[in-house]
């Protein structure tokens, strides 16, 4: 790979806000419902109120009401949408049913839709869902992960002899080698479900026209959606256009197909005419992806030095009624897998799998996929081992975190680990939070009475995957990312990137490394996403791929782009290419003078051609589509801090502070990523004291509202300090790696290791995310178990 | 999460109000703040067949001195401008930090917190402990209620279907009086677990809990145990928590018993 040194004045790694903040913070933004279609029609579903229940529907009432255009069930869509087989080539065995866009004779999980209204207003048409009478069957159901796989437990889906959706085992065996160790730790950490709640929740308008779709739509992956869709409905892609316009939010809730959204496509060309669905809230927490749902159960074996032997894992993890399409619900429970003592230098792995399926929405990837659980279970039996070796906890991560001198490192299970600044981050760190003084402030204010913990967690992730991840297992997920770059009569560059902006500014770091590639102020770029008319194909947002991938894309058509022009400009200016350069919009010659205007020579192209050389074209245009061939996926590290005050009253836990020291490799803008990292971290605080999608004793969802369901508001945010430290991936020019989700990996283990050392010398322990006053009270005896 | 159809009206006098909630008394509902109201509309909780807009009635806001002491608050003084009003005890400022958030303050009432009667409000148990005095206003005329006889249990009071909350009636507590407000809520803003309202005089006590009870009341024994100088917490017995899932009857009594132990410190009290 061509290692082009970056321009030491350059763009890359400005800190810079980015263009779109001043347009969405004012109110600017165009989200799915701000947008009007001419007549169009709105959707309201009938979802099952039941965990599991057959049913029969009757109609007649109201398909009568007035402003009803149609109801739909599974049999109408069937006639124009196939139903959906979560693909398992990487899951053999994986039990998943096809799921319709509209479940026939039997839901299997509460908010499952069933029938679907179009009428004149959203209002007209939940009158009308109300008016459809249902005779109601209700079938044993099972939501309790602990109890899905239990003997008696009755099958999710009628007919099934067990509700093992798919297991596996992972490494060896490791009888000998634990047998030998010095010290054996173990543990268990019980997640709860979360979900992503997104600011835009989904929605979609579709409008068919002459076979020919016009999807609007708030997704992750427009051109994913728009192969999907084609296929579907057997039309071509040429057929399929998807815009994604201003996305509200993703967190991967946007990334997977819905059958709320497929029945919605197929209820428009059915009655020929746009059709306009918006979840609303209480249908986003309830039918929107889940994820983190696990028991795990860990043991991790140390030698009499204090140096890690290995790890024995068990891990139970909840899947839902079905496997999400397309890229299965199995995922998240492997990407736990992965980065289990990924930080640390281990001999030995071992992990048993078991996914569950449950009478519940299903599962699917959740910002920082399954990291936060690999992470957690890790943290926890590195404190643990710590405290049994009467160790200071740094002390023995930093004899156990994989030195640099020792990369590239496979681990036994069979990762390969590079590139990782562990130490130095360590360093940092401790830097960061002064940690003598504030161990000193610590124990003071403990002898004054007060209940303080530090928890600490390091992290490894695998972001920015190639093809190898998801080509293999028959999922349609490209690993590839493309731009084409254009210099317009103006002078600007217009890039068109197949990455997607959900919020997270891509689009800002795109523009810098424009800048760079091409010679221009930073300003003079736009890239424009989302929309499959005008931008190439590619992944979009998943997996923190769009600096490390898309990046690299828009690095390369630059640079491509500032060959070719300087080509013209020599043609024009009777010079040589090498002779000439591009800085701040001008062509220049070797001593720097001005020869040129980019807008001058973009006019002279289009419209005065007659005055270029014989035999030249002049492009003024660049495709370039990025896949890495190398490293399956780029790994990044990372540490991060919490300090936590528990009230030993009332049990209410407070974050004090919080410390991050991330490495990303090549940072493209520091103010994104530390924001990317402070977000990450307020999510990973919600996952560990509030979160939770909770089912009463009878399997009814009674999360469905934002009272109930809690994310952190301002208030419960500490101030959280971020520093960086650049380690820059050495197999690409730009050398990023991902950012966007490591911040939500390790807080949740910070803050249940800072919850614990409080709770250390009252012989209380915390197994359970999220930690609730409740739980911390019942830990200490203060009020008694359930 | 659109509402089911209801006939909206929007009066500009008591007299149409009252006209309205004469004729449709069980079948409608008051608009006040709408802080709660269009969320259960929206959910489909609320299925009134008519809506009374209340916010275009002339001083039904209005926060004034009674003349020979005391406060007089009416039904739809905003959240915010009881906070922000001089006149009021200090133990509803205190106590109005806890509920919500400065944008749903600036709509929520006073009146309508109270008609609601949701256990863990804040402001039910403040009138409690304060004394106040409730007066609801029909066409059969006005209707005095002692604020600890008002409230019946869970979102229910005394209020009946004709009648609408007119003003509440603070009565007049010397410098003497100290107050304490606290409460357990897993975020600030977020409906109380449990919390406790505390007033305190010379020889005189009064305390109420939200979130404990299905609604808030005097605690004689307990009150007692107080002025005796006695340890408060065997007091509690009296109390019969509700239960549930995520917070059990014994954790409320549990939380019950923190707090008051806090704010009696707080008020100087032990
Ligand atoms: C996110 C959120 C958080 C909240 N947190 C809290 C909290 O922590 N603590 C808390 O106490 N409250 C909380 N609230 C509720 C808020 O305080 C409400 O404003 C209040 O409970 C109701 O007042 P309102 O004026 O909005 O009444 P509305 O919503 O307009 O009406 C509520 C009910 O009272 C009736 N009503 C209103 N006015 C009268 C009247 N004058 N006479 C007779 N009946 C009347 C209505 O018919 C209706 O049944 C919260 C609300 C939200 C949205």
């Amino acid at each position: 790979m061509t290692d082009l040194a970056l321009p030491q004045d350059g763009w890359i790694g400005r800190r810079m806000p980015r263009e779109d903040t001043r347009r969405l913070v004012m109110g600017a933004g165009r989200y799915v419902d701000d947008l009007a279609c001419r007549g169009e029609l709105h959707a309201a579903f009938l979802r099952s109120p039941y965990p599991h229940a057959g049913f029969r529907l009757d109609l007649s009432q109201a398909k009568a009401l007035d402003g009803v255009a149609a109801v739909f069930v599974a049999e109408d869509l069937a006639r124009v949408c196939g139903g959906l087989i979560c693909p398992d080539l990487a899951f053999p065995g994986m039990v998943s049913p096809q799921q319709l866009p509209l479940v026939a004779e039997r839901a299997v999980y509460q908010g499952e839709p069933i029938a679907l209204v179009l009428a004149d207003s959203r209002a007209v048409a939940e009158d009308a869902v109300e008016l459809i009478a249902v005779d109601w069957q209700e079938l044993p159901a099972i939501t309790r992960l602990d109890q899905s796989l239990t003997q008696d437990a009755p099958p999710v889906h009628l007919g099934l002899a067990s509700n093992l959706g798919w297991s596996t085992q992972i490494g060896t065996d490791l009888r000998d080698a634990f047998a030998g160790a010095a010290l054996v730790v173990e543990t268990t950490l019980d997640f709860a479900r979360n979900t992503g709640v997104t600011l835009e929740p989904r929605g979609l308008i579709a409008q068919w026209d002459a076979g020919a779709l016009e999807l609007r739509i708030s997704h992750q992956m427009p051109h994913q959606l728009q192969l999907h869709i084609a296929e579907l409905f057997g039309v071509a892609m040429s057929r399929v256009r998807v815009i994604c316009g201003d996305v509200g939010g993703g967190f991967g809730l946007k990334m997977h197909i819905y059958q709320d959204e497929l029945a919605t496509i197929a209820a428009a060309r059915l009655i020929g005419r746009p059709v306009r669905f918006i979840a609303d809230r209480m249908e986003s927490l309830m039918a929107d992806i889940h994820a983190r749902e696990h028991r795990i159960h860990g043991r991790m074996a140390v030698d009499a030095q204090g140096r890690i032997i290995g790890f024995d894992i068990d891990d139970l993890h909840g899947m839902g009624a079905y496997s999400v399409f397309p890229r299965s619900s199995t995922r998240e429970a492997m990407s736990a897998l992965a980065v289990i003592g990924a930080p640390y230098l281990h001999q030995v792995f071992h992990a048993r799998l078991r996914c569950a399926l449950q009478n519940k929405v299903p599962t699917g990837q959740l910002r920082a996929v399954g990291n936060p659980i690999g992470c957690a279970i890790t943290e926890r039996l590195v404190d643990l081992a710590a405290s049994a070796r009467g160790e200071d906890r740094l002390v023995f991560r930093a004899r156990n975190l994989l030195p640099e001198a020792m990369q590239p490192w496979t681990s036994p299970s069979g990762f390969r680990l590079f590139g990782l600044s562990h130490h130095r981050c360590l360093e940092r760190l401790q830097k960061l939070m002064d940690l003598p003084k504030l161990r000193a402030e610590i124990s003071d204010a403990c002898a004054s009475g007060r209940w303080l913990g530090l928890g600490f967690a390091s992290l490894v992730e695998f972001t920015a995957p190639n093809s190898r991840s998801y080509g293999p297992t028959g999922a349609p997920v490209a690993a590839v990312d493309a731009v084409v770059a254009t210099l317009e009569m103006t002078g600007d560059i217009s890039v068109r990137a197949s990455v997607s902006e959900i919020g997270q500014g891509i689009r800002q770091s795109l523009a810098q490394v424009m800048a760079d590639a091409m010679g221009v102020p930073a300003e003079n770029v736009a890239v424009l996403t989302g929309d499959t008319a005008t931008v190439p194909h590619g992944g979009g947002a998943w997996a923190s791929r769009g600096a490390a991938i898309g990046g690299e894309a828009a690095w390369q058509a630059g640079v491509a782009l500032r060959a070719q022009i300087l080509e013209i400009a020599a043609a024009l200016l009777q010079a040589q290419a090498a002779d000439l350069d591009i800085r701040f919009g001008q062509v220049v010659d070797q001593h720097g003078s001005a020869r040129m205007g980019l807008d001058e020579l973009s006019r002279i192209v289009t419209l005065q051609s007659y005055l270029l050389p014989d035999g030249m074209q002049g492009q003024l245009s660049v495709s370039r589509t990025y896949r890495r061939e190398a490293d399956s996926a780029l790994p990044n590290n990372g540490i991060q801090a919490v300090l936590v005050e528990i009230d030993p009253d009332t049990g209410h836990i407070s974050a004090l502070r919080h410390w991050v020291v991330f490495d990303c490799g090549r940072v493209l803008n520091p103010l994104l990523v530390e924001e990317q990292i402070r977000g990450g971290v307020v999510m990973g605080l919600g996952q560990a004291l509030l979160e939770a999608c909770s089912y009463d004793s009878g399997g009814q969802f009674i999360s469905a509202t934002l009272a109930d369901y809690k994310v952190p508001m301002a208030d419960d945010a500490p101030d959280i300090e971020v520093a960086l430290v650049e380690t820059p991936y050495a197999g690409s020019a730009v050398g990023a790696k991902g950012a966007g989700e490591a911040g939500a990996c390790a807080a949740p283990a910070a803050l249940l290791n800072a919850v614990n050392d409080a709770l250390a010398g009252q012989g209380a322990q915390i197994s359970a995310l999220p930690i609730t006053p409740l739980d911390v009270l019942r830990a200490l005896g203060r009020v008694p178990q359930a | 999460m659109k509402p089911a159809p209801f006939r909206y009206e929007r009066p500009a006098t008591l007299e149409a109000v009252l006209a309205l909630l004469d004729a449709h008394g069980a079948q409608a509902e008051i608009l006040a703040g709408g802080q709660s109201l269009m969320p259960m509309l929206a959910l489909r909780v609320a299925r009134p067949d008519l809506v009374i807009d209340i916010n275009r009635i002339a001083g039904l806001g209005d926060i004034t001195a009674i003349p020979d002491g005391g406060v007089r608050i009416g039904a739809r003084a905003r959240h915010a401008e009881v906070m922000a009003s001089p006149l009021v005890p200090a133990l509803m400022r205190s106590a109005l930090a806890h509920v919500a958030h400065p944008a749903i303050r600036n709509r929520g009432t006073l009146g309508g917190s109270l008609a609601l009667a949701d256990p863990a409000a804040e402001m039910p148990c403040c009138m409690v402990a304060l004394g106040a005095r409730i007066v609801t206003l029909s066409s059969r005329g006005e209707t005095h209620h002692d604020a600890a006889s008002f409230f019946h249990g869970l979102y229910s009071t005394a209020r009946r279907p004709d009648e609408m909350i007119l003003r509440i009636e603070i009565p007049p507590l010397g410098p003497q009086w100290r107050f304490a407000f606290l409460e357990e809520a897993r975020r600030l803003g977020d409906y109380a677990i449990a919390g406790v309202a505390l007033a305190m005089g010379a020889g005189e006590v009064r305390l109420a809990f939200c979130g404990v009870e299905p609604a808030p009341r005097c605690l004689p024994a307990t009150e007692a145990l107080i002025l005796a100088g006695a340890d408060p917490l065997p007091g509690l017995v009296e109390l019969a928590p509700m239960d549930s899932d995520d917070a059990p009857e014994a954790y409320r009594r549990h939380l019950a018993g923190v707090l008051l132990k806090r704010a009696l410190r707080e008020v100087g009290h032990g």
